[in-house]
């Protein structure tokens, strides 16, 4: 098998078989979300303006939360090491461990996100833009994230580290995240925001796991 | 000196961490078919040598040189920690570190040879840390590599598990591989040793 | 050329003695003119005036995070000893720049707006930029050795100078689509040459003072890393005037 197929198989494996660190980001993606209505106004014309936001903001944090533990296990294990100090350039596994964790983490946001979005009284002529944004933005949030945890995995004290890093980083990919629902909810045009939120996912995917790979080895003492 | 035996070969090695030396000055040649045995205090830098060894600590000065290019591929290095994750079997964890080394080798064969034999579907958060730390030494007995770098490889193991490990590792020397290590056990006679101490590193044998 | 510490240490010993009183000079002529001697302007009174602090302060926050990601790029990937100085010397003045900019941005904003903070775009940029110098800087004071403090830092501050691209025109785009509400500070860039030559000289002085802080702390920092070294030992130990 190839290092990169092997590598994919054993972090879906890894996730796979810690369940609490798949669903824990759905759950709060959702309880999170539950919370505005209530903070807010249960209004549904309240509701409907700020839904896209919310929705985003809620995912944001959820990928950025889920991004926490990416390589500290790795990290405490040796793994980590090991995957420095193989022949092969650290991008292959490191893409792999990227796409293994957008998969179990990511993808599931993406696929509650109409029913969150239902409830936040949005119409549902707007879902399948939704659930597009959601599909083009998460991934680029965990390669930009995973950026912030590599730098931040010999630390011990990720969390709020984390975020202070990273949340800078996510603004123009929930600025458009959540602008091209609202343009829907508007009637308006949305290929045109679409686009640039899949050229930022292009530019993420092909630049991110390099950033993230000297992360680690920065991380790591070199 | 740089003959076609030659592994590697450290020039003036100087490495500091925070505000200590950890060892100056210091040089050596290592040939193929040779074992090397670091020693020193805890503390004394034999881990973060092995780590400049292997190219995983960049802050040093002074030379490091492996006798080609591309030595990562005849690398097998087993670090301070065994690297394998709790959540999967034996079998799963080898395979990940042989696919990602280029090694191969019957996995299944190397599992038996360190007595995990039966174990090899069990997830590893089941086994002990002397099995864990098996499953890292199983490579040992996969596909050949030119060099072996392992640090504290005895560590958690038990008496008929370290007379393995020695003859293995004498095996390999007399097949041409460079072992460096890190221990206070001696694998035998004629290895060589590196001695690490209040920022000196000395070839004491 | 300035690769080497020691060298670097020399040529500024050179430089800052009389860079430090150009800067401080320029700067104070800017200011002076600017506030003092400036017309008014014939909508905002006089209220503008701020922009002697404001413009030069926003320029060189920009400038500084630059300038941090080409020393991140040099750091992280030529592995040069004195870029890794840089990006410790250079994050503290140019945060405290973008912080300084915000507050007078927000002072003008009340007089001219009504209200001392709009989401317009040059404010939010600002206050992004400023949270990215926050977090370089936070990264750099949690991680212990100070190499490894500055690479990871370095590399931050790469993406990070991408990402302050990125998020420019991302904040203008959100600007158009809620439209309204942003009123322009200036018309089409029409600006009085009276009130532009005074503008350009605070500009100037500041970002001379910035490169006078930068190598400061540079100095303080290179002191630091070759604390062990022979030469910073003679420095320390015999502290006559001109180190050679």
């Amino acid at each position: 098998m190839s290092a990169f197929g092997a590598a994919l198989k054993r972090e879906l494996l890894v996730l796979w078989r810690s369940p609490a660190e798949m669903i824990n980001p759905l759950f709060f993606f959702v309880m999170v979300i539950s919370l505005f209505p209530l903070a807010i106004s249960p209004k549904p014309e309240v509701l409907a303006v700020i839904a896209p936001g919310v929705l985003w903001v809620a995912a944001l944090l959820a990928v950025m939360l889920s991004l926490d533990g990416l390589f500290r296990r790795d990290q405490e294990s040796g793994v980590l090491e090991l995957l420095l100090t193989a022949p092969v350039m650290a991008v292959v596994p490191v893409t792999a461990k990227l796409l293994a964790h957008w998969l179990l983490t990511g993808l599931p946001l993406v696929l509650v996100s109409p029913v969150l979005a239902h409830m936040l009284q949005l119409p549902n002529a707007v879902l399948g833009t939704v659930m597009l944004s959601l599909l083009l933005g998460t991934p680029a949030l965990t390669i930009i994230g995973a950026i912030g945890a590599a730098l931040t995995v010999g630390l011990n004290r990720g969390g709020i580290l984390l975020a202070v890093l990273v949340l800078p980083l996510y603004i123009p990919v929930l600025i458009f995240g959540a602008g091209v629902i609202r343009a829907a909810a508007e009637g308006g045009a949305v290929n045109g925001i679409l686009a640039i939120l899949g050229a930022l996912l292009a530019l993420t995917a092909s630049l991110g796991p390099l950033a993230v790979s000297a992360g680690l080895k920065i991380s790591s003492g070199n | 000196m740089s003959d076609a035996d030659t592994r590697l070969t450290l020039e003036q090695l100087h490495c500091e961490r925070d505000d200590r030396v950890l060892f100056r000055g210091l040089s050596l040649t290592a040939r193929a078919g040779e074992i090397w045995q670091i020693t020193g205090a805890n503390g004394a830098g034999k881990t973060t040598l092995l780590r400049i060894l292997v190219g995983l600590h960049g802050f040093y000065d002074g030379g490091r040189h492996w006798w080609q290019p591309d030595w990562q591929r005849e690398l097998l290095y087993l670090g301070h920690q065994p690297g394998v994750r709790e959540e999967l079997s034996p079998l799963e964890n080898l395979d990940y570190a042989c696919a990602l080394n280029a090694q191969g080798g019957d996995a299944m064969a190397g599992l038996k040879a360190v007595g995990l034999q039966g174990f090899e579907d069990v997830p590893a958060a089941h086994l002990s840390a002397g099995q864990k730390r098996r499953i890292a030494l199983a490579r040992l007995w996969l596909a050949p590599k030119a060099i072996w770098v392992l640090d504290e490889p005895y560590t958690a193991i038990d008496q008929d598990g370290v007379a393995q490990l020695d003859a293995r590792i004498q095996q390999a020397a007399e097949a041409g591989t460079l072992v460096i290590y890190t221990s206070h056990h001696q694998v035998g006679e004629g290895v060589r040793r590196l001695h690490l101490a209040k920022g000196r590193a000395e070839v004491l044998s | 050329m300035l690769g080497s510490p020691r060298y670097f240490y020399t040529f500024s010993s050179s430089v800052l003695p009389w860079l430090t009183p150009i800067a401080l000079v320029t700067l104070l002529a800017g200011l002076v003119w600017g506030l003092g001697f400036a017309p008014s302007d014939y909508q905002q009174g006089n209220s503008y005036r701020i922009i002697f602090i404001h413009v030069p302060a926003s320029s060189g926050a920009l400038m500084g995070y630059m300038a941090l990601g080409v020393a991140g790029l040099v750091a992280v990937v030529w592995r040069m000893k004195m870029a890794e100085v840089m990006l410790k010397a250079i994050a503290p003045f140019g945060a405290a720049l973008a912080a300084i900019s915000l507050v007078t941005g927000a002072l003008w904003g009340k007089p001219t707006w009504g209200t001392y903070w709009q989401w317009d775009a040059r404010m939010t940029s600002m206050l992004i930029l400023l949270f990215m110098y926050v977090g370089v800087i936070a990264l750099q004071n949690v991680i212990r050795d100070p190499r490894q403090a500055a690479r990871a830092a370095g590399l931050l501050a790469m993406v990070g100078v991408i990402n302050v691209i990125i998020v420019k025109y991302s904040v203008e785009w959100v600007q158009t689509l809620h439209q309204g509400s942003t009123l322009k500070l200036f018309g089409e860039s029409t600006i009085n040459p009276a009130m532009k030559y005074p503008l350009l000289i605070s500009m100037l002085g500041l970002w001379l003072l910035y490169a006078v802080n930068v190598l400061m702390r540079a100095r303080t920092e290179v002191m630091w890393r070759e604390r062990r070294s022979k030469w910073v030992a003679k420095l320390v130990t015999r502290p006559e005037k001109g180190e050679q």
